[in-house]
């Protein structure tokens, strides 16, 4: 028995994860998360499920995806070997996809015709809008309008796959007002509407399923760690927003006590401003928003907090309840990385290795950059890169004083 | 006897219904919601639901969510409702009180000083959106030590398993959410309500009542022909909005809308 080895169990079967997680919804949606919670349990184990669900990993979304050694950068830092994990290779090039092909599944079977999602950078309501036109779903996705502005081209491509892009004007219109408007949508459309929570928060069951279906990626990673470097990593880093891709690696590797974990939250203008989406390694209050109990940036009368940062699927003020008892116990480091040194980042990974990241996982980049000069060069860190740049050329092009 | 089982007791022996009023405090400023209470008295009221502003109100439609974002831009917060509430007990001592919002604001007070404060305003009841039976563990017997009625809500999609633990958690009433949707949302069906509280009444002794979809006089009898209560939101919330540069204008326009909904259910 490792020293985590109770981690993997969670959540219980109320969906808590410590003090995390639970159900904190107003009654209508009861019933459909109790009936969602009852299809997966029974699909969860199912291998005709799973085998279908491996198959359109393989064939649609593109998998395994590549552990790629970044032997240039490496060398540049001096020190630690870094490994990519090319989440931004699969289909609509993120990790999204991952768990939109498996919510397809449920969603499917539950023969409900139509999906919503919320979407902050828009890689999730593509992911979502991907999956819908495949299945001739009916699909509506809530953007925060601040959002729509700053992520066009992903609301066009959403628009080019047949979804309904619906942008939300109300609170802070970024991704939190997104996912409060989903969630009164679906309060009113319980009967034929499936939602597709992209991230690892929400109520139960969903932080579960978002998890499993999103492990694939941490469970291919340690595969092709034994294989490629003959051992498991050192560490592991990941960016973390609701914190979905970061679950997706970190979970395969919980029991692993020798493998450090980073996750990397944003820090925007830094944390001493005030200015940043990092509940986590700022130490918010523990809150309830959304369905789960977590750490919720909030003020002192329990308003929830403006968040800040120059990725729009990381400004976001709580976080999945698995992360906040991650914190907790221990198992998960969580940092920051600024608005400044995630554009370092950006440019460097770019430049050196001929690979774009997304802002998000660039801020797991910008850890590496500190982490990996501290360590040897016989060491390893595997880094979720989570997705691909091209949806934030526009924002880096304007900060380079380049309008289109 | 706490003030809302006395109310209802009242109301059963004159073969009345309740009329409940919702709307949210310091809206359009903290100022005024005193006075909008005694005013929602005097044309009727039987209970007042004062709703909580919260920056995310998931479950209410845009009609609420602007009371909110009214009441927050000037400051508004959960520990200012109990001095309102304090205020408005000098003079009224039999109305109850039951304070309506979501958990967050509470959980950042803490449940015990939350309750505590409540209790000693003079607040009789405590309805959290987000929180159902199965989450309450702990906040209710907090509430219950300090003598606050924890008030759920009971969805049409909700079944008849959960109805019974709704029911045998539930205190002062229940309260029966009309349609599925968020407040302020269509007109509700009065004979499809009288078919969802009838596996009620065989699970519980708690006067049953109903909201969202209540809008005018008409809407409002014909609920109370089915139900113990009838509760009113959007509608009362609505004039606020439209006078919300003018507030001197707004209780009599309460008054308007609550006493026709008072002389539509008594007639």
């Amino acid at each position: 028995m490792t020293k985590f080895s109770d981690l993997t169990r969670l959540p219980d079967a109320r969906g808590h994860f410590g003090p995390y997680g639970g159900r904190f919804v107003s009654e209508t949606l009861s019933f459909a998360l109790d009936e969602l919670e009852k299809s997966y349990a029974a699909l969860r184990d199912d291998p005709e499920f799973q085998a279908e669900f491996d198959h359109d990993l393989a064939h649609y979304v593109g998998r395994p995806s590549p552990l790629y050694h970044a032997k240039r950068w490496s060398d540049s830092l001096g020190g630690a070997q870094i490994w990519l994990k090319r989440e931004d290779l699969n289909h609509t090039g993120a990790h999204k996809v991952n768990n939109t092909v498996g919510q397809a599944l449920l969603a499917k079977k539950s023969g409900k015709p139509r999906v919503i999602a919320e979407t902050g950078a828009g890689q999730h309501g593509v992911a979502t809008a991907t999956v819908a036109a495949r299945l001739g779903l009916q699909c509506e996705v809530y953007m925060g309008a601040e959002d729509v502005q700053r992520q066009k081209l992903n609301v066009y491509r959403m628009h080019l796959l047949g979804a309904k892009v619906i942008p939300v004007e109300s609170g802070t219109r970024t991704l939190k007002d997104a996912m409060n408007e989903a969630l009164r949508d679906w309060v009113t459309n319980v009967d034929d509407t499936f939602y597709i929570i992209g991230t690892v928060a929400g109520p139960h069951p969903y932080p579960l399923l978002v998890r499993d279906f999103n492990s694939v990626a941490g469970r291919e990673a340690r595969r092709q760690s034994l294989e490629q470097i003959g051992r498991l990593p050192d560490a592991l880093i990941a960016c973390v927003g609701g914190g979905s891709n970061a679950i997706g690696l970190f979970y395969p590797f919980v029991e692993d006590d020798e493998v450090v974990m980073y996750g990397v939250e944003a820090g925007g203008d830094g944390v001493e401003t005030g200015r940043h989406a990092a509940p986590l390694a700022s130490n918010a209050p523990r809150g309830v928003l959304h369905g789960n109990r977590t750490y919720l940036m909030s003020d002192e009368a329990g308003q929830v907090s403006d968040t800040h940062s120059i990725s729009a699927g990381l400004d976001y003020p709580g976080v999945g309840p698995e992360h906040a008892l991650w914190k907790d116990v221990g198992r998960v480091n969580y940092v920051t990385a600024n608005d400044q040194q995630v554009l370092e980042a950006f440019r460097e990974l770019t430049h050196m290795e001929g690979i774009m990241p997304a802002l998000e996982s660039a801020h797991a980049l910008a850890h590496a950059k500190v982490l990996a000069p501290t360590m040897r060069p016989d060491q390893h860190i595997v880094i979720n890169l989570s997705g691909r740049g091209d949806k934030d050329i526009m924002t880096v092009a304007k900060l380079d004083g380049i309008e289109f | 006897m706490n003030r809302i089982d006395q109310r209802f007791a009242e109301l059963k022996a004159q073969g009345r219904k309740a009329l409940i009023p919702y709307i949210t405090a310091g809206d359009p400023g903290p100022e005024h919601t005193v006075g909008f209470m005694h005013a929602l008295v005097e044309a009727g009221a039987d209970i007042i639901e004062l709703g909580v502003p919260f920056s995310d109100p998931m479950a209410d439609g845009p009609v609420i969510q602007k009371a909110c974002e009214r009441a927050l831009l000037k400051g508004t917060r959960l520990v200012d409702m109990f001095d309102m509430v304090r205020e408005f007990r000098q003079t009224d001592t039999t109305t109850p009180v039951v304070l309506m919002g979501y958990l967050n604001p509470v959980e950042r007070i803490g449940y015990e000083a939350f309750a505590d404060a409540a209790s000693a305003a003079g607040v009789d009841g405590v309805l959290t959106v987000d929180m159902p039976p199965e989450e309450a563990d702990e906040f209710g017997p907090v509430l219950k030590s300090f003598g606050l009625a924890s008030i759920f809500l009971v969805a049409p999609t909700t079944s008849n398993a959960r109805a019974a633990t709704i029911c045998a958690h539930g205190e002062g009433y229940l309260y029966y959410v009309s349609l599925k949707g968020v407040t302020g949302s269509a007109s509700l069906n009065a004979e499809d309500v009288a078919s969802h509280l009838a596996p009620l009444r065989e699970m519980t002794t708690l006067p049953l009542c109903v909201g969202f979809g209540i809008r005018d006089g008409a809407s409002a009898a014909a609920v109370a022909q089915v139900a113990d209560g009838v509760i009113v939101g959007s509608a009362l919330v609505n004039r606020i909005a439209e006078n919300a540069d003018n507030p001197a204008a707004i209780a009599p326009q309460l008054k308007a809308v609550l006493g026709e909904m008072r002389q539509a259910m008594d007639a």
